[in-house]
């Protein structure tokens, strides 16, 4: 049904159709028609779609290399290899990552933000596609800033969690890549949510993302507690990002660290962990002679 | 994803001024998985040394089979074996098993009988290149040839070539995901070898 005859000269026509149709229907429904001409990012259709019976179809059958599901043959696909990993405790929320983007084993780059600071209040973090999670959490930061605006306060986490789970879902099936946590401090305390391509949106006390994360998790669940203080949790943060990155080859290079407290999120530290693992070895020799 | 790449290694062989260096890293991996830091893949032997990047079984057998063969020319002949003959050995070895090979690929260093630098490199079927002033193999062959490529002068005395043979083999891990985690360098003179371990990124 969905064969190569379904697709026409007009395959690149830009999702217009689609869009003079929404508008045919509101004018049909009583409406002006007015409202629909806005392209406002995270609608759906407010991108260029492939002019075809079923888009995300077409998408998952051709572009399969844009796609999570199958990567065996990408060409370019960044920061596919990650650790990220936050949770709260006590005195609020650690948020702590490395910078590796491979595209197959090679290193892109060892020095990407995988931390995105949407506002002074909020965090998302980064795994999966690169281009995905920058655009659509910056987008996020757009859509806080209209609600703070149009409703005179800062918006909650769950919510802005839940816009963005809104428009990761309304992309469902396009190949959208992306496992992010959306973090910080609203008026009902510190928040953390994870929030993923397939429209998936959880609330928790710790979480951890990408290729990396089971490895992250074993020192998480193994030195967690909730009353940690705030250096203990620093250090806790940066250890599991350092074991994942040693025995991860698609992790590594700086961990950047992040706490949020009720005056928002303050970057704690930048530390390559090359030398965590030379600090950390000295560390267990003490510890052996001892 | 290739069997070849399944464990990850870089190994680069040079040539100096009447002496030959190798280096390789240390990491043993399983994909993403790093298993071990301190993995052995270029063997002695005699005067010779051989560098097998590529499937971590194949690469234990291959040294196996490979001592094996090399002591017994040695007592049939009662001479030391030529790298040129272990390597002609080695591309014959793979040869054999053309339709099911040993998932490796293998570079030659060493002196020849008048203490001059022999290379060579082959595919997992044998099939040999000769070349006089280095040979990359692994993973990050790419990276190795861009680094070798700029850094690499002729006729340069051991010391020398280590610090250059370092460098081009640091380097070329640090922007590969599959190999790294410390390396492994070998410089051959006529008066002996000298072996030293390097300590690299651990990520």
């Amino acid at each position: 049904m969905f064969g190569p005859a379904a697709v026409t000269t007009d395959v690149l026509d830009i999702g217009t159709r689609q869009e003079e149709d929404k508008r045919r229907q509101m004018i049909a429904s009583g409406g002006t028609g007015a409202m629909c001409a806005s392209n406002f990012l995270g609608e759906p259709a407010a991108f260029e779609v492939p002019n075809v019976a079923d888009p995300a179809h077409f998408c998952r059958s051709n572009f399969a290399s844009a796609c999570g599901a199958a990567d065996s043959h990408q060409t370019v696909k960044f920061a596919k290899g990650t650790t990220t990993l936050a949770f709260k405790f006590n005195e609020g929320i650690i948020v702590s990552v490395d910078s590796r983007s491979t595209q197959g084993a090679y290193i892109a780059s060892g020095t990407v933000k995988k931390v995105i600071e949407i506002n002074p209040f909020l965090l998302g973090t980064m795994a999966g596609g690169a281009a995905d999670c920058s655009f659509w959490e910056r987008n996020l930061g757009m859509q806080c800033r209209m609600y703070e605006l149009r409703n005179g306060k800062r918006i909650t986490v769950a919510a802005a969690s839940k816009l963005l789970a809104n428009t990761v879902n309304s992309y469902r099936g396009y190949g959208l890549s992306m496992g992010t946590m959306v973090t910080g401090w609203d008026e009902t305390g510190p928040q953390l949510y994870y929030v993923d391509d397939d429209g998936t949106r959880l609330k928790g006390n710790m979480f951890s993302v990408g290729s990396g994360s089971t490895y992250a998790y074993g020192v998480l669940d193994n030195y967690y507690r909730k009353d940690l203080t705030v250096e203990e949790a620093i250090d806790l943060g940066k250890r599991a990002i350092y074991h994942a990155t040693h025995r991860d080859a698609y992790s590594g290079g700086i961990n950047n660290l992040y706490h949020v407290t009720k005056d928002g999120w303050k970057k704690i530290h930048s530390i390559d962990v090359n030398e965590m693992h030379y600090e950390f070895a000295e560390e267990k020799k003490n510890a052996m002679s001892s | 994803m290739s069997i070849l790449e399944y464990n990850g290694a870089a190994i680069i062989a040079m040539t100096g001024k009447d002496c030959v260096a190798i280096a390789c890293d240390t990491r043993l991996g399983a994909q993403a998985q790093t298993v071990s830091c301190d993995f052995k893949k270029v063997f002695q032997f005699g005067k010779t040394f051989v560098g097998l990047a590529g499937l971590a079984s194949d690469v234990q057998t291959m040294n196996s089979l490979l001592k094996f063969r090399k002591n017994l020319y040695e007592l049939r002949e009662e001479r030391e074996m030529t790298p040129r003959v272990l390597s002609n050995l080695l591309s014959n070895l793979l040869y054999e098993k053309r339709f099911g090979p040993y998932f490796i690929e293998p570079v030659v260093a060493g002196l020849d009988d008048d203490n001059k630098p022999f290379l060579s490199g082959m595919d997992l079927i044998g099939a040999p290149v000769y070349t006089d002033d280095f040979v990359v193999t692994g993973t990050a062959t790419a990276n190795m040839y861009g680094m070798c490529e700029t850094l690499y002068k002729k006729d340069m005395e051991p010391e020398e070539l280590f610090e250059t043979l370092s460098q081009a083999l640091l380097s070329s891990v640090d922007r590969d995901a599959l190999s790294g985690w410390g390396a492994t360098v070998h410089i051959v003179t006529k008066d002996g070898v000298m072996t030293r371990e390097l300590k690299g990124r651990m990520d």
